[in-house]
């Protein structure tokens, strides 16, 4: 189907800002943060101008601006906020808060790193930091999947009443500006239904969310044998765990709406006839593929895997992905201190009792807004390629790119 | 006109440099270029400082994400700024070095095996008033040099870009330091 709609040039922030609007977002609470803030800004403007119909609530600090949007969406209403960095770990509270009252707040994460010391610039580890609290999280190769995203994002959220983050790079994507399509209002609200919420507050019906739960199931006042703490925690894996067939579901509707499909969790590039597969999430994706360029006209048979969906992580899928590489690289802008970079030990998971027998090696790049260049990436596909052996499967370590 | 440029801004803070990436990514755009990017140089900018931007333009969605290492044209809105290696870092053979000064390109004395085209769009901006908060404003007058070197865009797709970002009245400021900056540049071919 023909694209619709009308394109226009924008950065990631607002493409971001735009989705939300979109999406007829109804409240509205967020903190400036580098390299965020031009989100806030766009929207209270918005607001301001009557072009958006939502309150903007101004708060002090991201702890509260969650807390704004989990009391609103406990009342109802659809709920935005978005984040960088230390804005993203003083919310940390909160998210796992959102998640386990079940509600479908949606998230905008610009990443960024995290100090010390200050850095104001690009990488993953504020996310990353953030994948056990419970949310969907979904990363954007460009500022189209980001508007995209959203968009689908609170289709998602309100089916499987779980808060969906979605994750951009910083700078990378949120102050550059590319060509973005923006569907048409209508289209929009065909596709994106009006929030029917699953509780609601109600001063003639009073009630209690989210109460002091014991380890065991238990009787209430009227007696109903209500879940336990452990009964709530499975639940809320279960819907992660369901989320997969929604997210790819959602994927697909809105490529018949749209013209542009999202029908997979994963970006598939040239792995048809693959041995040496990279992977990588966010706008590294697109570099990824010049780097691919540059290897296949040298003669090696290279895709590129992008994981655009990292929770629930899309274990089958990345297998099936996988299944004919000899030769995985793995580049993570983010490192779990003392292992390794956080997709790397996910692929290496996935793959634990399948057929694939592949050589993984995985690369730490770009942290702090170090630039990572296709060539970079291909040096270190080259020189994986030279120590890939039956008998080094994998190395106790990740390998860095940078001057030490 | 080539399939594939990559353009690097080089001004101080409050020249408009960004400014000008922008309106160039717009106007390519227009131009018919499926791929177009423009962006800041990334971290922190202080008016008066040294700052660069980007624009790369294509017919292909543009795929690359890291920072311009080889630019085809490096345009500059301060002539000072020279002084400095990397404002002229990777300039490709052949390319374009655009420089906002009152010198003939051979005046300039930079070495290198690209053309330089020089016009004096400070003096074209200051006569027209495009001064905001006391910088005279040359991002957009210096385009008119960009067109006139590098021949990537129309200046009637250049036009479109500068009546969709400014009023009415701004927009006819703007475009007619443009078309004198067109008028003025000196080229001086030796790639």
């Amino acid at each position: 189907m023909a694209e619709k709609g009308s394109t226009r040039i924008l950065d990631g922030n607002n493409a971001a800002a735009q989705g939300a609007k979109l999406s007829r977002v109804q409240v509205i609470a967020a903190y400036p943060i580098t390299p965020q803030s031009p989100v806030t800004e766009k929207l209270s403007e918005f607001v301001e101008k009557g072009e958006l119909d939502a309150q903007y609530v101004a708060v002090e600090s991201e702890h509260s601006a969650l807390a704004v949007c989990t009391s609103a969406s406990t009342v109802g209403a659809r709920a935005f906020t978005a984040s960088s960095s230390h804005g993203l770990a003083y919310m940390h509270e909160m998210l796992h808060w959102a998640a386990g009252a079940r509600l479908p707040v949606f998230l905008a994460c610009v990443n960024r790193a995290i100090g010390a010391p200050w850095n104001v610039l690009n990488d993953q580890q504020d996310s990353i930091s953030q994948r056990d609290t419970g949310w969907i999280q979904i990363y954007a190769r460009n500022n189209q999947e980001i508007l995209d995203s959203i968009i689908q994002a609170y289709r998602i959220a309100e089916s499987v009443y779980v808060p969906v983050m979605v994750c951009y790079d910083g700078f990378v994507l949120s102050h550059t500006e590319m060509p973005v399509n923006l569907p048409s209002q209508e289209d929009v609200d065909r596709f994106l239904p009006p929030y029917k919420p699953h509780t609601i507050l109600d001063p003639a019906n009073p009630r209690n969310y989210n109460l002091v739960t014991f380890a065991n199931p238990r009787v209430n006042a009227e007696g109903v044998l209500c879940h336990g703490y452990m009964e709530l925690r499975y639940l809320l894996q279960e819907a992660l765990q369901n989320s997969r067939e929604t997210i790819i579901k959602v994927g697909q509707e809105f490529g018949e709406a749209f013209g542009r499909t999202y029908s997979s969790t994963l970006w598939a590039n040239r792995l048809d006839d693959a041995n040496t597969v990279i992977v990588a999430m966010g706008s590294l994706v697109m570099e990824a593929t010049v780097a691919a360029d540059i290897l296949r006209e040298a003669g090696h048979k290279v895709g590129v895997l992008g994981l655009r969906v990292f929770r629930p992580f899309p274990k089958a899928d990345v297998v099936k992905a996988l299944e004919k590489s000899r030769l995985i690289v793995v580049f993570d802008k983010n490192i779990s201190y003392g292992l390794e970079g956080a997709t790397c030990s996910e692929i290496k998971s996935a793959l634990y009792g399948s057929s694939v027998r592949a050589v993984i090696r995985n690369f730490i790049v770009g942290l702090g807004g170090r630039d990572v260049k296709a060539r970079e990436l291909v040096d270190a596909v080259n020189r994986s390629l030279l120590s890939a052996k039956e008998d080094d499967l994998t190395r106790e370590y990740p390998e860095w790119i940078c001057a030490i | 006109m080539q399939d594939y440029y990559e353009i690097r801004w080089h001004g101080r803070g409050g020249q408009g440099a960004i400014t000008a990436a922008k309106i160039l990514a717009q106007a390519a755009y227009l131009e018919g270029y499926q791929g177009v990017t423009a962006a800041p140089s990334f971290g922190a900018e202080r008016r008066g400082a040294p700052i660069s931007a980007s624009t790369r333009i294509g017919r292909q969605t543009i795929m690359v994400v890291s920072q311009i290492e080889n630019p085809n044209v490096v345009v500059v809105l301060d002539h000072t700024l020279l002084k400095y290696d990397e404002v002229t870092s990777g300039l490709i053979r052949g390319g374009w070095l655009i420089v906002n000064s009152w010198r003939h390109p051979k005046e300039l004395d930079v070495p290198g095996d690209f053309n330089i085209a020089t016009a004096d769009a400070t003096r074209v901006c200051s006569d027209l008033g495009l001064v905001v908060a006391g910088v005279t404003v040359v991002n957009t007058a210096i385009l008119g040099s960009f067109v006139r070197a590098t021949e990537a865009v129309s200046m009637s797709n250049i036009e479109k870009a500068i009546r969709g970002r400014f009023s009415d009245s701004q927009a006819g400021i703007n475009l007619a330091a443009i078309a004198q900056t067109y008028e003025m540049t000196r080229l001086e071919r030796r790639g």
